[in-house]
């Protein structure tokens, strides 16, 4: 636990030096990303300790402020989140000296004291074992991202999405707030070691689940919480949004799971909730990706879709347990867990890599880009393993997470009555579509951006990135590869403590992660036999062609003879089929100037897909609320004496109140 | 591990090219005409392994990658398949998914690559690749799931074992799920109603238009990969429709081998009989298996 401590500490003080010398930017850069290795360093030992070993580990203190104590403690379920904020902390960490090396002034500094905040934000969270301490760390990480969402803050499309972050996250922490109030008045204490399900009421519990689904889930992003995400991912810099979607948003899963382990046993509504929940997010998540123009935006919708995916684990954990089938429960929790970890590997790859893109052709708009895998091969390279393992290919490792929640379903339709085999039959469809669109979407921006010829000058000058920026994503890439390949082996060694905190024994539920670990052996048996079948054909090709005549020429269109880079299917035509099957969700607006006359002049077309809950429940709700407030805006009118009066008054209102 | 487990694998890898000979001269005789021999997909392999290549300049290793990833992913996809009495070399709790995402690999590849060589046709037969799989795949998963709630084991050689305990109710279930994985088979293997495998116009293609910049060793990859996909796919079908078993493994491959020609010749009488449908009807069709995929799931929880 002192380790935990001191790594936080270490952390700090590399952001509070990179906010000293903020005058040399450079030098800010790597102090901060040496304070973040370093502390990540030190703080990999005791959380490993805890994953593996299952120990637990606490320091409680009082402190001088009225409420709570300092209360933190390490067991598994900490240590597995720690793990992943840890490594990409510091992998993204040493990728943001490069990608803001060719920034200047003494924002680049700030930048990294935010950085720094946000990273102790995190861990502060996963092991802050008080309400008040875990609501103070919650705030500092949301704060924290705020001011690093607003980097690029001379652009007015930034400061509209950090402004929409900063209210949505604080929408969630009125729900937290809430959650903690009525925990601690159950309990006569604000620390969570005295939070059990003794006493609760199943009411009592039910609105408890339901406001921390409200307030982690808008965290992580749920639908229709999510709204932010697609902001806010975007206008940050490309190390952040690998952060804050790798890592950020998964400790609203952890807070939700952490929650769940401490109001008793679930009903099994509770885990239906969760599956609906998952099922939108995961379809719409995906739907809305593939809709868009923008690389990161649609990065953004992809995590929605992730989220969806680790919610529906959850669900059918929730539900495992609630009927008493062990292997769905265990499944399920163990899909929900495995899939948090291998989305920050590829999520964190695929948001480096749309950096890469950026820093190399100054935009990430995917209809502007193209051939970029001739121009830059690492990144395109990295870039597709990211694409193949979160479109849940094997043999990477988003397949074995996603394989997971289909055999958790699998053993409930095998297992359960009508209503668990319609919702895993619901799971099952569900995730097939997701992985049919995931496969849509990433081609998508995949062939659009790296494949064909360049469609703008930009995209045709772009470099290759340096090798500080190539050497993180290559670190994540092999980590997708390695994590896949040894999952049977990993899930078993690591998942059982974390299992064991979730499920804890009173509620008596036997864990065994052979019903996980075995399923993926076979995975990976039939991963060795695909590769070792791919390396035959590769050599085999290259036996077949040698001494043979292989040219060049150029692309056959059909017979045309001068084909250009506008020619080529573009992003937008590429999803317009789906786009178009999928209209009533998606609405797309399409904005048109159409050829009319024998000698068109000029011509124009326009598509855009906003979000259905950003147009349709969030902004109107706002202006209602606006419209509501506005009536109020009478007292404010800018008279100091009218102030003066008003206080005056509340006092004397306060002064009868009391003494009455 | 048994040496009659490889039997369907290498029965595979033999036969898939005579499998899309049977269906071509199924389609010949209904037209009146003679046709090409039984045997051209051999040879029509057999001349692209002896070519050299043309490769366009626009295009990466990408290409290069995509009918070797195909090939090895539809081989691995086989060895999950039992077959007459054989049972399959790899067998596990949850193969049906890794069997059904080695064809999302194979996908996202053959997409890959045809994006690769910046074509317009190209993007365009990818697009609609993209599009009609999207919706063959839950069609795919609902009906294997539905079956192996039926066979009460996870795995495509329990599933398949071709038990039929209550016909009342698994004779309806199975038909429903026939139903959907023969609309699976026409819709990823490039058939008639939802592509034309011989149009002429490289507009209305989906499968062939993909292909178009592959030449050579690695056309012959592609094309070999797509009529093992093929044969996979009907070695589904077959181990839903034909469920009885006689006991005797050479009997058993046999009657296997028999329904594995009279799907080819269906598939030779859909394409002779039905025109191909509208790409906006191609949707509507894809659901129409879904629906009977979910009906087959519906009937065995109830």
């Amino acid at each position: 636990m002192q380790l935990i401590l001191a790594s936080t500490a270490i952390i700090f003080l590399g952001g509070l030096l990179a906010l000293a010398v903020a005058s040399r930017p450079r030098a800010a850069s790597v102090l901060a990303a040496v304070g973040a290795i370093a502390g990540s360093a030190v703080g990999l030992v005791p959380a490993l300790r805890a994953v593996l070993g299952g120990t637990h580990d606490a320091i409680a203190c009082p402190w001088g402020l009225p409420l709570g104590e300092f209360h933190v403690a390490l067991d598994a379920l900490s240590g597995l989140f720690l793990v992943p904020i840890l490594v990409l902390t510091a992998v993204a960490a040493v990728y943001g000296t490069r990608y803001l090396g060719h920034d200047t002034g003494p924002r680049v500094g700030v930048s990294w004291f935010f950085y720094s905040l946000l990273t102790c934000g995190m861990i502060a969270v996963v092991v802050a074992r008080d309400a008040v301490l875990f609501l103070l760390a919650w705030e500092t990480m949301s704060l924290a991202s705020f001011f690093l969402v607003a980097y690029d803050d001379r652009r007015e499309s930034v400061r509209h999405a950090a402004w929409t972050y900063l209210v949505a996250t604080h929408i969630g922490t009125a729900a937290l707030i809430a959650l903690f109030v009525l925990m601690a008045r159950q309990h006569g204490s604000l620390d969570f070691d005295h939070w059990n399900a003794g006493g609760m009421t199943s009411a009592l519990a039910s609105l408890c689940f339901l406001l921390a689904v409200a307030g982690f889930g808008t965290k992580a992003g749920f639908m229709p919480l999510h709204v932010w995400l697609p902001e806010a991912h975007p206008a940050a810099p490309s190390h952040v949004s690998a952060v804050m979607s790798g890592v950020m948003i998964k400790t609203g899963i952890y807070g939700l799971l952490r929650i769940l382990s401490l109001i008793g046993p679930p009903p099994a509504w509770w885990g239906w909730l969760l599956i609906a929940i998952g099922l939108s997010s995961g379809i719409l998540g995906i739907l809305f990706a593939l809709a868009q123009h923008d690389l990161k935006r649609l990065l953004a919708y992809s995590s929605v879709e992730n989220i969806g995916i680790i919610a529906m684990g959850l669900g059918l954990g929730v539900l495992g347990t609630a009927y008493a089938a062990p292997t769905v429960a265990t499944l399920g929790y163990a899909a929900a867990l495995w899939h948090v970890l291998n989305h920050a590997l590829f999520k964190g790859l695929l948001f480096l890599g749309a950096g890469a893109v950026l820093h190399a052709a100054g935009t990430t708009r995917i209809d502007r880009l193209g051939g970029l895998a001739r121009r830059m091969p690492r990144t395109a390279m990295a870039f597709l393993f990211g694409a193949v393992a979160v479109c849940g290919l094997p043999p990477l490792n988003g397949f074995t997470s996603e394989f997971l929640v289909f055999i958790a379903a699998l053993n409930g339709m095998l297992s359960g009555d009508l209503l668990v085999g319609a919702t895993t039959a619901a799971v099952i469809a569900g995730l097939a579509v997701i992985g049919g669109l995931a496969v849509a979407c990433f081609t998508k921006a995949c062939g659009t951006i790296f494949l064909g010829e360049p469609r703008t000058s930009e995209a045709d000058e772009a470099h290759e990135a340096g090798g500080t920026m190539w050497a993180t994503m290559a670190l994540l890439m092999v980590a997708c590869v390695v994590v896949g390949v040894a999952s049977p082996w990993l899930i078993g060694r690591s998942l059982a403590s974390p299992l064991a905190v979730l499920c804890p024994a009173p509620a008596g539920l036997p864990i065994d992660l052979n019903v996980a670990s075995s399923p993926l052996t076979g995975v990976v048996l039939a991963a060795a036999a695909f590769i070792g079948i791919a390396l035959i054909l590769v050599l085999l090709r290259r036996r077949l062609l040698a001494g043979r005549s292989v040219t060049q020429s150029g692309t056959w269109d059909c017979g045309y003879q001068r084909p250009t880079a506008r020619m080529q299917y573009t992003s937008s035509s590429f999803a317009q089929p789906l786009v178009d099957l999928f209209r009533g969700l998606l609405r797309p607006r399409r904005d048109a100037a159409p050829i009319v006359e024998l000698f068109p002049t000029a011509a124009h077309l326009q598509t855009h897909v906003g979000d259905l809950f950003t147009d349709r429940l969030i902004a109107p709700a706002f202006r209602r609320v606006r419209e509501v407030l506005s009536r109020l805006r009478w007292i404010q009118h800018g008279r100091v004496q009218w102030y003066v009066l008003y206080i005056a008054l509340t006092l004397l209102v306060l002064l009868v109140w009391k003494l009455g | 591990m048994d040496a009659t487990q490889l039997i369907h694998p290498l029965l595979a890898l033999a036969l898939a090219p005579l499998m899309a000979g049977i269906v071509n001269k199924t389609k010949s005789a209904f037209a009146g005409r003679n046709g090409p021999p039984v045997l051209q997909p051999y040879r029509d392999l057999w001349r692209l392994l002896h070519k050299g290549a043309v490769y366009s300049r626009t295009t990466s290793w990408i290409l290069r990658a995509g009918p070797i990833v195909s090939l090895a992913a539809v081989v691995t996809a086989l060895a999950m398949l039992p077959f007459g009495g054989t049972a399959a070399p790899l067998s596990f709790a949850g193969d049906l998914i890794v069997f059904a995402y080695l064809f999302g690999l194979v996908r996202f590849l053959m997409v890959a690559a045809a994006l690769d060589t910046g074509s317009s046709f190209e993007g365009m037969g990818a697009s609609r690749e993209v599009t009609f799989s999207a919706l063959a795949e839950p069609a795919l998963l609902l009906a294997l799931a539905a079956l192996a709630r039926m066979a009460g084991s996870p795995s495509l050689s329990g599933l398949l074992a071709g038990a039929v305990a209550n016909p009342a109710v698994s004779i309806p279930v199975l038909l429903l799920a026939a139903a959907a994985v023969g609309i699976v088979l026409l819709a990823e293997n490039a058939r008639i109603p939802v592509d034309d495998p011989n149009t002429h116009l490289e507009l209305t293609m989906i499968h062939e238009v993909m292909i178009l910049d592959t030449s050579g060793p690695d056309l012959a990859f592609a094309g070999y990969a797509a009529l093992l996909k093929q044969w996979a796919f009907a070695a589904l079908l077959v181990g839903v429709l034909v469920p009885w078993r006689t006991g005797v493994l050479w009997a058993d491959v046999a009657l296997a081998l028999a329904a594995m020609a009279a799907v080819a010749v269906g598939i030779g009488v859909v394409e002779s009989t039905m025109a191909r449908l509208r790409l906006v009807r191609v949707p509507q069709l894809l659901l129409a298996a879904v629906a009977c995929a979910a009906l087959a799931v519906v009937l065995v929880l109830r």
